[in-house]
């Protein structure tokens, strides 16, 4: 009777772990020794310091508008006169100022979709398929114009954060597609076409970005004949889609060797052919297990866009540097880029932690 | 016909021969289309143009030059600026990740909040942006004539950083770092030979020693009589004389390269040391190891091996981001190719020369660390990713 009483009292005291206090938690991973004490109170002067200075620099001690910008030389804090006389440029570039209602518009529509993406109500093929058709298809109307009495403008006129954004969606809507094919084919039974698309998929990820997109824009007016031409800019955006395909497809093929294989053997006995296993079995349980490899890969494309500046591009950093180009904003440099760099930074960020979300949230129910 | 279409490996047979004359097809398609091409403009083939003088200037260079250097010449230093540009990146890039990995992993809270902060920061910025952000900062710093000074010996201003250097000459510089790795290398393959580790300590210092002695006397003879050994940059006129200069465009990307690629070498240190299984740090405080040993000797031990296959992949990928130079206008090896197309014409060759440079370079990078990587490999150690 005793031992079985002292039993319970044991198993009540070892039911559950001891849990830490807050308090104790605290001291142990802050002041757990005086060099640690040390540590603590000189990072958190330096975090304090970097966030004083900032909010000072941004907002304090910061000009505002563009009639103050004669203030500026005596201000401490950022000069934003810059942005308030010259964001127009950088947001829309070249775009007719009179129509920059449809630029606006088409970046919201455009920002909307990759947003409603991330929710997994539209993982399906069909429902994926047809936001991004409808929302690619509004923002190309809205941008290009020529029907519904729109006016033309042609992309050459095309510039800032909405050219920004056409690139990074033109490249993911022909890029995702284009991976899945090519991851596909690299696992392929036919060895030949598999060492093909290999050596493709290698080729192009050994190479820089901008040397793919220095030769799409240079060198295919030499190889392919003038009616596949095109304009500068789709052939840039054909460059860019493949070289990101190329690195989107090894993280599906990842995905699709993370899978069991008894999972396609269950499916070959249960008579499915090749398309029917593919479609409902290999590909779904691959983009679960590389979902989080395929949105940072999204997040690297966003960040390289910047790159289509150098063969010529009016996007949102060419369109920054020529904000500040003229006149006496020439020394406001700072604020521009800062401006420029925090645009980025809400779309990057963003998806980059979306994606750590994604991480956790796929972690349940795996090892 | 439709009985043989059944045959499995018929068809396959048949899906292959297909794809490949397609693939043929267009290939072959391509090069008449080209060749129609150059001739329409009258152009010539092949690599006989890197024997011509080039006759144009560029931003900076590694090996002295003139403007009537051949193309062959001017290539190869697009080639060692590149290098030069990546190795200093890396370098920086390493370091700074080396330490924001440590911090983070301190168990600090603010400590390691400030790696986070560095982190997020620099890690979700363009590495383009940050380049041109550095270069606007860098060319804005005060004329030679009120520069920051620092003891007198090094100059930051707008026109480059100038510092103190080894009047010696190159040719002697390359002996000497020859002399250092192959007593690297000696000294690596006579480990295995060797029993005895007292032995083997004793032939590493005094090996040290002798080439430290031999290096400061081939120093001294080398430099040219009657000059300073040590050459140390001065005001003259409008600008510095002597000593060496970094210009703007590379120190604004050294800066933007070690900073972008810091946050992500930050992360793949943290990874790393966070994958070195629980169970062996705690081995080592039960057997009574201090912190430092505990580091030194098991942590970092087993996080470099988790590290190396994912840190040769930012290398790589560094490596590859220094074409970047070109928006600031440095004249690595994408600079000098594009200016020699627009130059000479000859788009395809130097094409190719492009692609086979960043080939090699990046095919020796995957080299050299899978090589170490295969050397420094534990048996029956499994590295989790």
């Amino acid at each position: 009777m005793r031992l079985k009483a002292e039993l319970v009292e044991s198993q009540k005291t070892y039911q559950s772990p001891p849990v830490e206090s807050t308090v104790n938690k605290l001291r142990r991973r802050l002041f757990n020794s005086p060099l640690d004490t040390v540590i603590t109170i000189t990072s958190g002067f330096l975090i304090a310091y970097l966030i004083a200075n900032a909010i000072d620099w941004i907002f304090l001690s910061s000009i505002w508008s563009a009639e103050d910008e004669p203030l500026c030389r005596e201000a401490t804090g950022a000069c934003w006169s810059v942005i308030d006389a010259r964001h127009r440029i950088i947001i829309f570039g070249l775009f007719p100022y009179d129509e920059h209602w449809r630029s606006t518009l088409a970046c919201i529509i455009m920002i909307g979709t990759i947003v409603a993406s991330c929710f997994s109500w539209f993982w399906t093929t069909v429902r994926l398929g047809l936001l991004w058709i409808i929302g690619f298809g509004i923002f190309y109307v809205l941008m290009h114009g020529g029907i519904f009495g729109l006016s033309v403008i042609t992309p050459e006129r095309w510039g800032g954060l909405a050219l920004t954004i056409f690139i990074f969606a033109s490249v993911s809507i022909i890029g995702m597609p284009l991976s899945v094919v090519l991851a596909l084919g690299r696992r392929a039974k036919l060895p030949v076409i598999a060492r093909m698309v290999g050596l493709f998929i290698d080729f192009f990820r050994s190479l820089p970005l901008l040397t793919i997109l220095f030769t799409t824009a240079v060198i295919t007016p030499f190889v392919l004949p003038g009616w596949l031409l095109g304009d500068k800019l789709y052939r840039v955006i054909a460059g860019f889609a493949i070289f990101f395909a190329c690195y989107q497809a090894e993280n599906i093929r990842a995905g699709l060797q993370a899978t069991p294989s008894g999972q396609d053997e269950a499916a070959l006995t249960l008579g499915l052919n090749y398309w029917q296993r593919v479609s409902r079995i290999q590909l779904p349980q691959a983009f679960r297990y590389s979902l989080p490899a395929i949105v940072n890969q999204f997040v690297i494309t966003f960040k390289e866009t910047s790159i289509v500046t150098i063969v010529g591009f009016f996007e949102i950093l060419a369109s920054g540097a020529a904000a500040y180009g003229t006149g006496q904003w020439t020394v406001h440099y700072v604020e521009v880029y800062a401006f420029i760099g925090f645009i980025y930074f809400m779309f990057v960020f963003s998806l980059s932690r979306y994606g750590a979300y994604l991480e956790k949230k796929l972690r349940v129910g795996h090892v | 016909m439709i009985g043989l279409l059944r045959n499995r490996k018929l068809r396959e047979a048949v899906t292959q021969a297909v794809a490949v004359s397609v693939v043929a097809t267009i290939v072959v398609a391509m090069v008449i289309n080209a060749r129609a091409t150059l001739d329409a403009q009258s152009l010539t083939t092949g690599f006989g143009f890197l024997r011509r003088s080039t006759g144009w200037d560029f931003s900076f260079s590694v090996l002295p030059y003139t403007i009537s250097g051949t193309y062959s010449r001017t290539i190869l230093i697009g080639i060692l600026n590149t290098l030069l540009l990546g190795f200093l990146g890396l370098l920086g890039a390493t370091l700074l990740g080396t330490l924001i990995g440590l911090i983070r992993t301190s168990g600090n809270y603010l400590f390691s909040l400030l790696g986070t902060i560095y982190v997020e920061t620099f890690r979700n910025v363009p590495l383009i942006l940050q380049a041109v952000f550095w270069y606007a900062i860098v060319s804005h710093l005060p004329r030679p004539r009120s520069a920051i000074s620092l003891a007198d010996a090094v100059f930051v201003s707008g026109r480059g950083v100038y510092f103190p250097v080894f009047n010696i000459g190159l040719f002697s510089v390359a002996i000497m770092g020859a002399l250092i790795i192959s007593w690297i290398l000696i000294l690596s393959w006579h480990k295995r030979r060797i029993d005895r580790p007292s032995a083997y300590h004793q032939i590493k210092v005094f090996g040290w020693l002798a080439l430290a002695v031999i290096i400061i006397a081939i120093g001294y003879f080398a430099h040219t009589t009657g000059t300073p050994i040590l050459d140390i940059p001065y005001l003259k006129g409008l600008n510095f004389a002597g000593g060496m200069r970094m210009p703007p465009e590379l120190t604004a990307l050294v800066i933007a390269i070690s900073l972008y690629g810091g946050a992500y070498i930050g992360e793949v240190m943290l990874a790393g040391l966070m994958s070195v299984p629980k169970g062996q740090i705690e081995a080592g405080l039960v057997s009574g190891l201090s912190n430092f040993h505990i580091f030194s000797r098991i942590r970092m031990p087993l996080a470099i091996r988790s590290i190396f296959p994912a840190l040769t992949n930012q290398y790589v990928q560094l490596m590859k981001a220094t074409t970047i130079g070109i928006v600031v206008g440095f004249s690595d090896l994408f600079m000098i190719i594009s200016t020699s197309i627009n130059q000479s014409g000859q788009t395809l060759e130097l094409l190719a020369l492009l692609m086979g440079g960043f080939l090699l370079i990046n095919l020796t990078i995957a080299f050299v660390m899978n090589t170490i990587n295969r050397k420094i490999a534990l048996k029956g150690y499994e590295v989790k990713g």
